[in-house]
Protein backbone atom coordinates (compact mmCIF):
# COMPACT_ATOMS: atom_id res chain seq x y z
CA UNK A 1 0.00 0.00 0.00
CA UNK A 2 1.61 3.43 -0.73
CA UNK A 3 2.22 5.44 2.24
CA UNK A 4 0.86 9.11 1.99
CA UNK A 5 2.12 12.29 4.08
CA UNK A 6 0.47 15.87 4.60
CA UNK A 7 -0.06 18.52 6.87
CA UNK A 8 -3.69 18.39 8.55
CA UNK A 9 -4.61 21.43 10.79
CA UNK A 10 -1.46 21.84 11.10
CA UNK A 11 0.04 18.66 12.27
CA UNK A 12 2.50 16.49 9.77
CA UNK A 13 0.33 13.15 9.51
CA UNK A 14 1.49 9.96 7.39
CA UNK A 15 -0.26 7.06 7.07
CA UNK A 16 -0.45 3.89 4.65
CA UNK A 17 -3.63 3.83 2.50
CA UNK A 18 -5.64 1.82 -0.36
CA UNK A 19 -5.14 4.11 -3.72
CA UNK A 20 -8.69 4.38 -3.90
CA UNK A 21 -9.29 5.69 -0.41
CA UNK A 22 -10.97 8.95 -0.72
CA UNK A 23 -9.61 11.78 0.94
CA UNK A 24 -12.74 12.44 3.11
CA UNK A 25 -12.44 8.46 4.13
CA UNK A 26 -8.67 9.55 4.84
CA UNK A 27 -9.93 12.11 7.53
CA UNK A 28 -12.56 10.51 9.39
CA UNK A 29 -11.42 6.83 9.56
CA UNK A 30 -7.84 7.13 9.51
CA UNK A 31 -7.18 10.62 11.69
CA UNK A 32 -10.95 10.33 13.30
CA UNK A 33 -11.25 14.29 12.07
CA UNK A 34 -15.50 13.14 12.04
CA UNK A 35 -16.61 16.78 11.64
CA UNK A 36 -16.02 16.70 7.98
CA UNK A 37 -19.36 14.92 7.10
CA UNK A 38 -20.40 12.95 3.69
CA UNK A 39 -23.88 13.22 2.46
CA UNK A 40 -23.98 12.27 -0.51
CA UNK A 41 -22.72 9.95 -3.08
CA UNK A 42 -22.40 12.29 -6.15
CA UNK A 43 -20.64 14.93 -5.05
CA UNK A 44 -23.12 17.37 -4.99
CA UNK A 45 -24.04 18.21 -0.90
CA UNK A 46 -20.55 19.81 -0.08
CA UNK A 47 -20.97 18.51 3.74
CA UNK A 48 -17.37 17.31 2.99
CA UNK A 49 -15.57 20.78 1.87
CA UNK A 50 -12.54 21.06 3.27
CA UNK A 51 -9.43 23.32 2.56
CA UNK A 52 -6.42 21.97 0.79
CA UNK A 53 -3.63 24.48 0.05
CA UNK A 54 -6.32 27.04 1.06
CA UNK A 55 -8.57 26.71 -1.52
CA UNK A 56 -12.28 24.68 -1.10
CA UNK A 57 -12.19 20.89 -2.25
CA UNK A 58 -14.71 18.23 -2.19
CA UNK A 59 -13.08 15.72 0.42
CA UNK A 60 -15.41 13.29 -0.98
CA UNK A 61 -14.13 13.91 -4.73
CA UNK A 62 -10.31 13.47 -4.44
CA UNK A 63 -8.00 10.70 -3.39
CA UNK A 64 -5.82 10.48 -0.30
CA UNK A 65 -2.61 9.93 -2.50
CA UNK A 66 -3.50 12.66 -4.64
CA UNK A 67 -2.54 15.19 -1.60
CA UNK A 68 1.10 14.11 -0.72
CA UNK A 69 2.76 17.09 0.90
CA UNK A 70 -0.47 19.10 0.79
CA UNK A 71 -1.15 21.25 3.49
CA UNK A 72 -5.30 20.62 4.65
CA UNK A 73 -7.83 21.93 7.07
CA UNK A 74 -11.28 20.38 8.21
CA UNK A 75 -13.68 22.46 10.20
CA UNK A 76 -11.90 21.30 13.39
CA UNK A 77 -8.60 23.14 12.40
CA UNK A 78 -10.90 26.57 12.40
CA UNK A 79 -10.65 27.68 16.02
CA UNK A 80 -7.74 29.24 17.68
CA UNK A 81 -7.00 29.01 21.34
CA UNK A 82 -10.35 27.95 22.38
CA UNK A 83 -11.63 31.00 19.84
CA UNK A 84 -14.31 30.19 17.13
CA UNK A 85 -12.94 31.58 13.76
CA UNK A 86 -15.08 34.56 12.55
CA UNK A 87 -17.34 32.12 10.15
CA UNK A 88 -18.06 30.00 12.94
CA UNK A 89 -19.27 32.68 15.30
CA UNK A 90 -21.32 34.44 12.84
CA UNK A 91 -23.09 31.07 11.75
CA UNK A 92 -23.54 30.48 15.81
CA UNK A 93 -24.72 34.50 16.13
CA UNK A 94 -27.03 34.85 12.90
CA UNK A 95 -29.08 30.88 13.44
CA UNK A 96 -27.19 29.93 10.51
CA UNK A 97 -27.47 26.28 11.25
CA UNK A 98 -30.48 23.73 12.16
CA UNK A 99 -29.33 20.03 12.44
CA UNK A 100 -26.07 21.02 11.62
CA UNK A 101 -25.21 18.41 9.36
CA UNK A 102 -24.28 20.60 6.32
CA UNK A 103 -22.89 23.33 8.75
CA UNK A 104 -18.98 21.78 7.98
CA UNK A 105 -18.87 22.00 4.40
CA UNK A 106 -21.13 25.52 4.97
CA UNK A 107 -18.67 26.88 6.97
CA UNK A 108 -15.17 25.33 4.97
CA UNK A 109 -17.01 26.73 1.73
CA UNK A 110 -17.78 30.36 3.24
CA UNK A 111 -14.89 30.88 4.27
CA UNK A 112 -13.32 30.03 0.43
CA UNK A 113 -15.71 32.36 -0.70
CA UNK A 114 -14.75 35.22 1.65
CA UNK A 115 -11.09 34.75 1.05
CA UNK A 116 -12.04 35.45 -3.25
CA UNK A 117 -14.76 37.98 -2.87
CA UNK A 118 -14.26 39.97 0.53
CA UNK A 119 -17.30 42.07 -0.09
CA UNK A 120 -19.85 39.73 -1.06
CA UNK A 121 -23.73 41.15 -1.76
CA UNK A 122 -26.26 38.20 -1.47
CA UNK A 123 -26.55 37.07 -4.83
CA UNK A 124 -22.33 36.37 -4.77
CA UNK A 125 -22.90 34.55 -1.81
CA UNK A 126 -25.52 32.34 -3.19
CA UNK A 127 -23.99 31.91 -6.01
CA UNK A 128 -20.76 30.82 -3.98
CA UNK A 129 -22.26 28.31 -2.14
CA UNK A 130 -23.72 26.63 -4.96
CA UNK A 131 -22.23 23.28 -4.60
CA UNK A 132 -23.47 23.25 -0.44
CA UNK A 133 -26.96 21.79 -0.08
CA UNK A 134 -28.63 22.33 3.22
CA UNK A 135 -32.10 20.53 3.92
CA UNK A 136 -33.29 22.98 7.12
CA UNK A 137 -32.41 26.40 7.05
CA UNK A 138 -33.78 27.68 4.02
CA UNK A 139 -30.51 29.21 2.97
CA UNK A 140 -31.31 32.55 4.28
CA UNK A 141 -29.81 32.55 7.89
CA UNK A 142 -26.72 30.98 6.25
CA UNK A 143 -26.58 33.88 3.82
CA UNK A 144 -26.91 36.40 6.39
CA UNK A 145 -24.16 34.53 8.53
CA UNK A 146 -22.12 34.56 5.89
CA UNK A 147 -22.41 38.61 5.05
CA UNK A 148 -22.05 39.31 9.13
CA UNK A 149 -18.43 37.00 8.34
CA UNK A 150 -17.36 38.93 5.61
CA UNK A 151 -17.99 42.60 7.56
CA UNK A 152 -15.99 40.81 10.83
CA UNK A 153 -13.04 39.24 8.81
CA UNK A 154 -12.76 42.95 7.49
CA UNK A 155 -14.28 43.17 3.99
CA UNK B 1 -6.14 -0.33 -7.73
CA UNK B 2 -3.08 0.80 -8.84
CA UNK B 3 -2.43 4.20 -8.99
CA UNK B 4 0.54 5.97 -11.05
CA UNK B 5 1.72 9.69 -11.67
CA UNK B 6 4.01 9.97 -14.91
CA UNK B 7 6.10 12.83 -15.37
CA UNK B 8 5.38 12.49 -19.47
CA UNK B 9 2.14 11.79 -21.81
CA UNK B 10 4.86 9.13 -23.38
CA UNK B 11 5.00 7.36 -19.64
CA UNK B 12 1.88 7.97 -19.40
CA UNK B 13 0.64 6.00 -23.06
CA UNK B 14 3.11 3.32 -21.68
CA UNK B 15 1.69 2.65 -18.53
CA UNK B 16 -2.30 2.65 -20.06
CA UNK B 17 -1.11 0.41 -22.93
CA UNK B 18 0.28 -2.16 -20.48
CA UNK B 19 -2.51 -1.62 -18.12
CA UNK B 20 -4.72 -4.77 -17.38
CA UNK B 21 -8.47 -4.08 -16.41
CA UNK B 22 -10.37 -1.17 -16.78
CA UNK B 23 -7.70 1.71 -16.96
CA UNK B 24 -8.71 5.64 -16.41
CA UNK B 25 -6.76 8.77 -16.71
CA UNK B 26 -7.45 11.29 -13.31
CA UNK B 27 -7.92 14.57 -14.40
CA UNK B 28 -10.13 16.60 -12.05
CA UNK B 29 -11.42 13.47 -11.01
CA UNK B 30 -14.98 14.79 -10.79
CA UNK B 31 -16.71 11.93 -12.85
CA UNK B 32 -13.84 9.28 -12.67
CA UNK B 33 -14.38 9.38 -8.51
CA UNK B 34 -17.88 9.77 -8.74
CA UNK B 35 -17.94 6.28 -10.74
CA UNK B 36 -15.42 5.34 -8.41
CA UNK B 37 -17.50 6.17 -5.42
CA UNK B 38 -20.72 4.65 -6.75
CA UNK B 39 -19.29 1.16 -7.49
CA UNK B 40 -20.24 2.30 -11.45
CA UNK B 41 -16.68 2.23 -12.53
CA UNK B 42 -13.82 0.66 -10.29
CA UNK B 43 -10.31 1.61 -12.29
CA UNK B 44 -8.00 -1.59 -11.98
CA UNK B 45 -5.34 1.41 -13.29
CA UNK B 46 -5.69 4.92 -12.63
CA UNK B 47 -3.04 7.50 -14.11
CA UNK B 48 -3.18 10.81 -12.95
CA UNK B 49 -1.61 13.25 -15.62
CA UNK B 50 -1.94 16.22 -13.49
CA UNK B 51 2.35 15.82 -12.34
CA UNK B 52 3.09 16.22 -16.38
CA UNK B 53 4.92 19.67 -17.02
CA UNK B 54 2.57 21.94 -19.04
CA UNK B 55 -0.78 20.46 -18.42
CA UNK B 56 -1.73 23.82 -16.54
CA UNK B 57 -0.73 26.19 -18.65
CA UNK B 58 -3.10 28.07 -21.07
CA UNK B 59 -0.75 29.99 -23.66
CA UNK B 60 -0.93 30.78 -27.23
CA UNK B 61 -0.59 29.13 -30.21
CA UNK B 62 -0.88 30.34 -34.02
CA UNK B 63 -2.95 32.46 -33.13
CA UNK B 64 -5.08 30.48 -31.04
CA UNK B 65 -4.60 29.00 -28.07
CA UNK B 66 -3.45 25.61 -26.23
CA UNK B 67 -5.46 24.75 -23.21
CA UNK B 68 -3.70 22.36 -20.74
CA UNK B 69 -5.15 18.67 -19.97
CA UNK B 70 -5.54 19.76 -16.15
CA UNK B 71 -6.06 23.23 -16.99
CA UNK B 72 -9.95 23.71 -14.82
CA UNK B 73 -12.91 25.32 -15.27
CA UNK B 74 -12.26 28.13 -13.02
CA UNK B 75 -8.69 29.00 -14.63
CA UNK B 76 -10.69 29.49 -17.94
CA UNK B 77 -13.11 32.02 -16.05
CA UNK B 78 -10.09 33.69 -15.15
CA UNK B 79 -8.25 34.12 -17.98
CA UNK B 80 -9.70 37.02 -19.50
CA UNK B 81 -7.71 37.15 -23.00
CA UNK B 82 -9.57 33.46 -23.90
CA UNK B 83 -12.92 34.67 -22.25
CA UNK B 84 -12.69 37.34 -24.80
CA UNK B 85 -11.98 35.56 -27.51
CA UNK B 86 -14.15 32.20 -27.29
CA UNK B 87 -16.38 33.27 -24.32
CA UNK B 88 -19.14 30.46 -25.78
CA UNK B 89 -16.28 27.65 -24.84
CA UNK B 90 -15.23 29.56 -21.49
CA UNK B 91 -19.17 29.90 -20.77
CA UNK B 92 -20.44 26.26 -21.33
CA UNK B 93 -17.48 24.89 -18.79
CA UNK B 94 -18.50 27.31 -16.10
CA UNK B 95 -21.88 26.13 -16.48
CA UNK B 96 -20.42 22.51 -14.41
CA UNK B 97 -20.62 22.21 -11.52
CA UNK B 98 -20.33 24.74 -8.18
CA UNK B 99 -17.30 26.55 -6.75
CA UNK B 100 -15.45 23.37 -6.13
CA UNK B 101 -16.01 21.41 -8.65
CA UNK B 102 -14.91 24.36 -11.25
CA UNK B 103 -11.61 24.19 -9.33
CA UNK B 104 -11.33 21.20 -10.83
CA UNK B 105 -13.29 19.76 -13.71
CA UNK B 106 -11.18 19.70 -17.18
CA UNK B 107 -12.11 20.01 -20.81
CA UNK B 108 -10.35 17.04 -21.59
CA UNK B 109 -12.16 15.25 -18.54
CA UNK B 110 -15.83 16.44 -19.95
CA UNK B 111 -15.21 15.24 -23.49
CA UNK B 112 -13.27 12.02 -22.81
CA UNK B 113 -16.10 10.91 -20.15
CA UNK B 114 -18.00 10.91 -23.27
CA UNK B 115 -21.32 11.80 -21.98
CA UNK B 116 -23.60 13.26 -24.97
CA UNK B 117 -25.01 16.02 -22.47
CA UNK B 118 -21.39 17.03 -21.68
CA UNK B 119 -21.67 20.93 -21.68
CA UNK B 120 -17.99 21.95 -22.99
CA UNK B 121 -18.26 19.75 -25.84
CA UNK B 122 -20.70 21.12 -28.33
CA UNK B 123 -19.12 24.32 -27.74
CA UNK B 124 -15.60 23.00 -28.42
CA UNK B 125 -17.10 21.51 -31.80
CA UNK B 126 -18.75 24.92 -32.75
CA UNK B 127 -15.23 26.57 -32.54
CA UNK B 128 -13.52 24.20 -33.97
CA UNK B 129 -11.46 23.03 -31.16
CA UNK B 130 -9.37 20.01 -32.29
CA UNK B 131 -7.45 17.53 -29.50
CA UNK B 132 -3.51 16.84 -29.68
CA UNK B 133 -2.89 12.69 -28.92
CA UNK B 134 -0.34 10.28 -27.47
CA UNK B 135 -0.11 6.79 -27.93
CA UNK B 136 2.20 4.18 -28.00
CA UNK B 137 2.92 4.19 -31.95
CA UNK B 138 3.24 8.02 -32.00
CA UNK B 139 1.12 11.22 -31.85
CA UNK B 140 -1.89 12.99 -33.82
CA UNK B 141 -4.85 15.44 -33.60
CA UNK B 142 -8.29 14.68 -34.18
CA UNK B 143 -11.18 17.08 -34.18
CA UNK B 144 -13.20 17.42 -30.75
CA UNK B 145 -16.55 15.91 -33.04
CA UNK B 146 -14.66 13.11 -33.64
CA UNK B 147 -13.61 12.14 -30.15
CA UNK B 148 -16.99 10.77 -28.73
CA UNK B 149 -18.25 7.72 -30.80
CA UNK B 150 -21.09 7.06 -27.92
CA UNK B 151 -22.51 7.33 -24.53
CA UNK B 152 -19.25 6.95 -22.08
CA UNK B 153 -17.19 5.34 -25.74
CA UNK B 154 -14.86 7.69 -27.56
CA UNK B 155 -12.67 6.57 -30.87
CA UNK B 156 -9.18 6.63 -28.57
CA UNK B 157 -7.19 3.56 -28.48
CA UNK B 158 -6.11 2.03 -25.67
CA UNK B 159 -2.51 3.34 -24.67
CA UNK B 160 -4.09 6.72 -26.04
CA UNK B 161 -4.19 10.33 -23.80
CA UNK B 162 -5.01 13.44 -24.50
CA UNK B 163 -2.24 16.16 -24.14
CA UNK B 164 -4.00 19.31 -25.35
CA UNK B 165 -6.61 21.45 -26.27
CA UNK B 166 -5.95 23.34 -29.23
CA UNK B 167 -9.05 26.26 -29.97
CA UNK B 168 -7.99 28.08 -33.24
CA UNK B 169 -7.17 31.79 -33.65
CA UNK B 170 -10.11 34.17 -33.27
CA UNK B 171 -9.48 36.27 -36.38
CA UNK B 172 -12.18 39.32 -36.60
CA UNK B 173 -15.57 39.83 -36.43
CA UNK B 174 -16.43 36.12 -35.02
CA UNK B 175 -18.51 35.06 -32.20
CA UNK B 176 -19.32 31.99 -30.53
CA UNK B 177 -21.97 30.79 -27.72
CA UNK B 178 -23.29 28.25 -25.36
CA UNK B 179 -27.01 27.93 -23.97
CA UNK B 180 -28.39 24.71 -22.55
CA UNK B 181 -31.59 23.82 -21.23
CA UNK B 182 -32.28 22.37 -17.76
CA UNK B 183 -35.24 21.76 -15.41
CA UNK B 184 -33.59 23.63 -12.37
CA UNK B 185 -31.20 26.73 -12.73
CA UNK B 186 -27.88 25.39 -11.46
CA UNK B 187 -26.46 22.17 -10.82
CA UNK B 188 -28.35 19.53 -13.32
CA UNK B 189 -27.38 18.02 -16.55
CA UNK B 190 -28.56 19.46 -19.87
CA UNK B 191 -31.46 18.28 -21.29
CA UNK B 192 -30.34 20.10 -24.58
CA UNK B 193 -27.22 22.28 -25.37
CA UNK B 194 -26.20 24.40 -27.97
CA UNK B 195 -23.27 25.82 -29.40
CA UNK B 196 -23.04 28.23 -32.14
CA UNK B 197 -19.63 29.86 -33.88
CA UNK B 198 -20.03 32.70 -36.50
CA UNK B 199 -18.05 34.94 -39.04
CA UNK B 200 -19.32 37.79 -40.24
CA UNK B 201 -18.53 39.96 -43.09
CA UNK B 202 -20.42 43.17 -42.65
CA UNK B 203 -23.61 41.90 -41.25
CA UNK B 204 -23.95 38.87 -42.77
CA UNK B 205 -22.57 35.82 -41.85
CA UNK B 206 -19.85 33.95 -44.17
CA UNK B 207 -18.76 31.37 -41.56
CA UNK B 208 -21.29 29.26 -39.38
CA UNK B 209 -20.90 25.69 -37.19
CA UNK B 210 -23.66 24.60 -34.66
CA UNK B 211 -23.84 22.26 -32.89
CA UNK B 212 -26.14 20.24 -30.40
CA UNK B 213 -26.01 18.01 -27.19
CA UNK B 214 -27.77 15.85 -25.25
CA UNK B 215 -30.29 15.08 -28.38
CA UNK B 216 -28.29 12.44 -29.85
CA UNK B 217 -26.20 9.25 -28.47
CA UNK B 218 -22.70 11.50 -29.22
CA UNK B 219 -22.53 15.53 -29.37
CA UNK B 220 -23.95 16.62 -33.03
CA UNK B 221 -22.25 18.62 -35.29
CA UNK B 222 -25.30 20.12 -37.63
CA UNK B 223 -24.04 21.17 -41.02
CA UNK B 224 -27.60 21.94 -42.56
CA UNK B 225 -27.85 24.20 -39.44
CA UNK B 226 -25.39 25.88 -40.71
CA UNK B 227 -26.22 26.42 -43.88
CA UNK B 228 -29.55 28.12 -43.11
CA UNK B 229 -27.53 31.26 -41.94
CA UNK B 230 -24.71 31.69 -43.93
CA UNK B 231 -25.42 34.10 -46.10
CA UNK B 232 -28.10 35.50 -44.29
CA UNK B 233 -28.13 38.93 -41.73
CA UNK B 234 -29.90 36.16 -39.36
CA UNK B 235 -32.83 37.88 -40.23
CA UNK B 236 -36.45 36.24 -39.06
CA UNK B 237 -36.30 33.95 -42.40
CA UNK B 238 -32.82 32.70 -41.21
CA UNK B 239 -33.57 31.86 -37.45
CA UNK B 240 -36.29 29.85 -38.36
CA UNK B 241 -34.81 27.86 -40.85
CA UNK B 242 -31.92 27.43 -38.01
CA UNK B 243 -34.04 26.31 -35.82
CA UNK B 244 -35.90 23.91 -38.24
CA UNK B 245 -32.72 22.12 -39.46
CA UNK B 246 -31.34 22.42 -35.38
CA UNK B 247 -34.69 20.31 -34.84
CA UNK B 248 -34.83 18.17 -37.16
CA UNK B 249 -31.06 16.61 -36.60
CA UNK B 250 -32.61 15.75 -33.31
CA UNK B 251 -32.33 12.20 -32.51
CA UNK B 252 -33.20 12.60 -28.65
CA UNK B 253 -34.45 9.67 -26.27
CA UNK B 254 -37.52 10.02 -24.23
CA UNK B 255 -36.88 10.09 -20.43
CA UNK B 256 -38.62 12.10 -17.29
CA UNK B 257 -36.24 14.55 -18.21
CA UNK B 258 -37.63 15.38 -21.15
CA UNK B 259 -39.68 14.27 -23.54
CA UNK B 260 -38.58 13.51 -27.20
CA UNK B 261 -40.59 16.44 -28.67
CA UNK B 262 -39.69 18.56 -25.74
CA UNK B 263 -35.86 17.78 -26.47
CA UNK B 264 -36.69 18.70 -30.43
CA UNK B 265 -38.27 21.45 -29.68
CA UNK B 266 -36.15 23.40 -27.54
CA UNK B 267 -33.12 22.01 -29.67
CA UNK B 268 -34.38 24.60 -32.32
CA UNK B 269 -35.03 27.69 -29.98
CA UNK B 270 -31.76 27.11 -27.83
CA UNK B 271 -30.43 27.56 -31.68
CA UNK B 272 -31.93 30.91 -32.11
CA UNK B 273 -30.92 32.13 -29.24
CA UNK B 274 -27.76 31.43 -28.99
CA UNK B 275 -26.80 32.30 -32.93
CA UNK B 276 -28.22 35.79 -31.75
CA UNK B 277 -25.83 35.89 -29.16
CA UNK B 278 -22.95 34.35 -31.38
CA UNK B 279 -24.09 37.59 -33.85
CA UNK B 280 -23.84 40.17 -31.45
CA UNK B 281 -20.52 39.03 -30.10
CA UNK B 282 -19.15 38.94 -33.47
CA UNK B 283 -19.99 42.61 -33.87
CA UNK B 284 -23.09 42.14 -35.93
CA UNK B 285 -25.43 44.07 -33.79
CA UNK B 286 -28.37 45.63 -35.12
C1 LIG C 1 -21.63 18.05 -8.76
C2 LIG C 1 -21.27 17.83 -10.21
C3 LIG C 1 -21.86 18.62 -11.18
C4 LIG C 1 -21.55 18.43 -12.54
N1 LIG C 1 -22.15 19.24 -13.47
C5 LIG C 1 -21.88 19.06 -14.78
C6 LIG C 1 -22.52 19.90 -15.76
O1 LIG C 1 -23.30 20.79 -15.44
N2 LIG C 1 -22.21 19.67 -17.08
C7 LIG C 1 -21.33 18.70 -17.46
O2 LIG C 1 -21.09 18.58 -18.66
N3 LIG C 1 -20.72 17.91 -16.56
C8 LIG C 1 -20.98 18.05 -15.23
N4 LIG C 1 -20.36 17.24 -14.30
C9 LIG C 1 -19.47 16.16 -14.75
C10 LIG C 1 -17.96 16.48 -14.71
O3 LIG C 1 -17.68 17.46 -13.72
C11 LIG C 1 -17.42 16.97 -16.06
O4 LIG C 1 -17.64 16.00 -17.03
C12 LIG C 1 -15.91 17.32 -15.98
O5 LIG C 1 -15.57 18.18 -17.04
C13 LIG C 1 -15.01 16.12 -16.00
O6 LIG C 1 -13.66 16.57 -15.97
P1 LIG C 1 -12.57 15.94 -14.97
O7 LIG C 1 -11.30 16.65 -15.26
O8 LIG C 1 -13.04 15.96 -13.58
O9 LIG C 1 -12.53 14.44 -15.53
P2 LIG C 1 -12.06 13.08 -14.84
O10 LIG C 1 -13.12 12.60 -13.93
O11 LIG C 1 -10.69 13.23 -14.29
O12 LIG C 1 -12.01 12.16 -16.15
C14 LIG C 1 -13.19 11.89 -16.90
C15 LIG C 1 -12.90 10.90 -18.03
O13 LIG C 1 -11.99 11.46 -18.96
C16 LIG C 1 -10.86 10.61 -19.14
N5 LIG C 1 -9.71 11.47 -19.29
C17 LIG C 1 -9.34 12.50 -18.44
N6 LIG C 1 -8.24 13.09 -18.92
C18 LIG C 1 -7.88 12.43 -20.05
C19 LIG C 1 -6.82 12.58 -21.00
N7 LIG C 1 -5.90 13.56 -20.85
N8 LIG C 1 -6.77 11.74 -22.05
C20 LIG C 1 -7.71 10.77 -22.21
N9 LIG C 1 -8.74 10.59 -21.37
C21 LIG C 1 -8.82 11.40 -20.30
C22 LIG C 1 -10.81 9.71 -17.91
O14 LIG C 1 -10.20 8.47 -18.20
C23 LIG C 1 -12.28 9.58 -17.57
O15 LIG C 1 -12.86 8.55 -18.33
C24 LIG C 1 -20.63 17.42 -12.92
C25 LIG C 1 -20.03 16.62 -11.95
C26 LIG C 1 -20.33 16.82 -10.60
C27 LIG C 1 -19.66 15.96 -9.58
S1 LIG D 1 -20.19 14.11 0.44
FE1 LIG D 1 -21.62 15.19 -0.77
S2 LIG D 1 -20.31 16.46 -1.91
FE2 LIG D 1 -18.90 15.32 -0.79
S1 LIG E 1 -28.65 22.72 9.01
FE1 LIG E 1 -29.49 20.78 8.58
S2 LIG E 1 -28.73 20.45 6.59
FE2 LIG E 1 -28.17 22.47 6.92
Amino acid sequence: MPNVSMTVNGKAVSAEVEPRTLLVQFLREKLSLTGTHVGCDTSQCGACVVHVNGKSVKACTTLAVQHEGADVTTIEGLAQNGELHPMQEAFKEHHGLQCGFCTPGMVMSAIDLVKTHPNPDEKTIREGLEGNICRCTGYHNIVKAVKAAADNMGG
Amino acid sequence: MQYHTPGSFDDAATIAAKAEGVTRFLAGGTDVLVQLRADMVTPDVLIDIKHIDGVSDIAREDGGWRIGVAVTGAEMTEHPELDKEWPGVVEAMDLIGSTQIQGRATLVGNLCNGSPAADSVPAMIAAGASVSVVGPDGSRTIKVEDVPTGPGRTSLEKGEVVSAVHLPARGDNGGDAYLRFIPRTEMDIAVVGCGVNLRLDGDRVAEARVSLGAVAPTVLLVEEAAQAVIGTTLDAAALEALSAAASAACKPINDKRGTIEFRTHVAGVLAKRAAKIAYDRAGGAK
